[in-house]
């Protein structure tokens, strides 16, 4: 993706911001993005107006930054690479990091890279010329193929209304096409391998439903968050499956992004992070998760959301089938998925046959990065923290 | 509230998650979350609506009886009749 539709400002000039605070909205082919800024400062000049076409790397406002000693007037210009969801958000050069040297400018522009998605790794985080050639090597940034975008997201099928959106054209086939070049690097560079168990939630379930029987709507929680609670969890003893495989080699996450795929009406998905979902307690982590959806629904996904998940589950059981058999979305190296919730024949501890809800929970992982043996124990401990909700 | 109040606004708070519901006509008698792609979010969504709507807190072992659009109207109209506890 090389450029998107900037749809609506949501700050205004003079307006205080600070480093993850939302100012603008962008349409890409994965939908509306919310773009966040990581500078703190105070809002300039907006350069760009609603309904314009924004290459990635476009500068889109200027923040002044009111740091205690930093000069005053318009630092050099806040750029928002719009369109590129792998590299989001207004940044200021003029704080930390500092402003690329001339020579990795030279280069990055030769090479076709965008600086915002440099990370720095000179002193100060300035970006090195030998920063822009690993990102030039790496996944260029055009081509949606190869961005490294967590999900095969999609553009809503109908504009949100708080957006004043112009007329730009429902990316129904941008939503597709993304999708498709995803899907298809995985099944193309990603030896995959798959896993399945069925687990008995009869404990779970019953939990569940005494954690719920006496508190609001509000304040329940939903099967589904515990499944990726016990993914966050198995992760913390696991963390070979949490993470992306970049530049040959698997690089663990800074933290365990869980991915919640999200089936869109009228067609695709998205599969925003679910940010710390090891960390806080259940009560804390489900208005996150239920926040989550629903704006991936209607199309208000912070950039963030979009590249930072380091692994991803599918529940595909609303859905009707016993069991999901995911594709896992590059650069994660795993994805797991979790079919229908219902009653079938159990062999209890005693020999009978009980009715009890169980589920069918399925693994597919990276060989690159890891084994079947591996991938199993693994997926005994989604089983043991899943069958432990107290604990969840 | 009168039945066909108690409809408008099922219908209305179904339409703030299924746009679809606001166009598209719905078979009274069938279930909602089929007809409407509705999932556990979604439903959860739509409770919560409800509840500041019209003040109803439906139990989660009530949710078997608000399967369709006409199923959903009787039970609230019941909740909204029973004096309050």
């Amino acid at each position: 993706m090389d450029e998107a539709t900037f749809v609506a400002w949501r700050v205004k000039p003079g307006d205080r911001v600070k480093h993850g605070d939302v100012v603008a909205a962008v349409e890409t082919a994965k939908g509306i993005i919310d773009i966040e800024i990581f500078d703190t400062g105070i809002v300039d000049t907006l350069l760009i107006e609603p309904g314009a076409r924004i290459p990635v790397g476009t500068v889109l406002a200027q923040i002044k930054s009111d740091a205690p000693g930093s000069a005053p007037g318009p630092v050099p210009p806040a750029t928002a690479t719009a369109a590129d969801a792998a590299a989001p958000a207004a940044s200021s050069p003029a704080s930390s990091p500092p402003a690329p040297p001339p020579a990795a400018r030279k280069h990055a522009a030769e090479l076709g890279v965008a600086l915002e998605s440099v990370h720095g790794t000179g002193p100060h985080g300035v970006i090195t010329i030998a920063d822009v050639e690993r990102s030039g090597m790496a996944p260029p940034a055009a081509p949606p193929a190869a961005t490294p975008v967590p999900s095969p997201a999609a553009a809503p099928p109908a504009p949100p209304p708080a957006t004043a959106a112009p007329a730009a054209t429902a990316p129904a086939t941008d939503m597709r096409a993304t999708i498709a070049a995803a899907m298809t690097r995985a099944k193309r560079e990603i030896p995959h391998y798959y896993l399945a168990t069925t687990v008995d939630l009869r404990q779970t379930m019953d939990w569940l439903a005494m954690h719920n029987r006496d508190r609001p709507v509000t304040e329940r929680l939903l099967a589904g968050l515990l499944f990726v609670r016990a993914v966050a969890r198995a992760l913390t003893e696991f963390p070979d499956f949490s993470g992306h495989y970049a530049d040959g080699r698997f690089q663990p996450g800074a933290g365990i992004h869980v991915g919640v795929a999200v089936s869109l009406r009228g067609g695709g998905l998205v599969a925003p992070a679910l940010h710390q979902a090891d960390q806080g307690a259940l009560s804390a982590l489900m208005p996150a998760f239920q926040d989550l959806v629903t704006r991936a629904r209607s199309g208000h996904l912070r950039a963030s959301e979009m590249t930072d998940a380091t692994i991803t589950v599918t529940s595909l059981g609303e859905r009707g089938v016993d069991a999901v058999f995911p594709v896992i979305y590059p650069p994660q190296v795993a994805i797991l998925g979790f079919g229908r919730v219902d009653l079938r024949p159990v062999v209890t501890a005693d020999g009978g046959i009980a009715a009890h809800p169980t589920v069918t929970m399925t693994l597919a992982a990276d060989h690159r990065v890891s084994d079947g043996h591996r991938g199993g124990l693994f997926v005994a401990a989604i089983e043991r923290h899943l069958k432990a909700p107290e604990h969840l | 509230m009168t039945p066909d109040e108690i409809r408008a606004a099922v219908l209305d708070t179904l339409a703030g998650i299924a746009p679809e519901a606001a166009t598209a006509p719905l078979d009274a008698r069938r279930s909602l979350r089929e007809q409407l792609d509705i999932d556990s979010v979604d439903f959860l969504n739509f409770l919560t609506s409800l509840h500041q709507r019209l003040g109803v807190d439906v139990p989660e072992a009530d949710y078997a009886q608000l399967q369709t659009l006409d199923d959903s109207v009787a039970y609230l109209a019941r909740k909204l009749a029973a004096p309050p506890h």
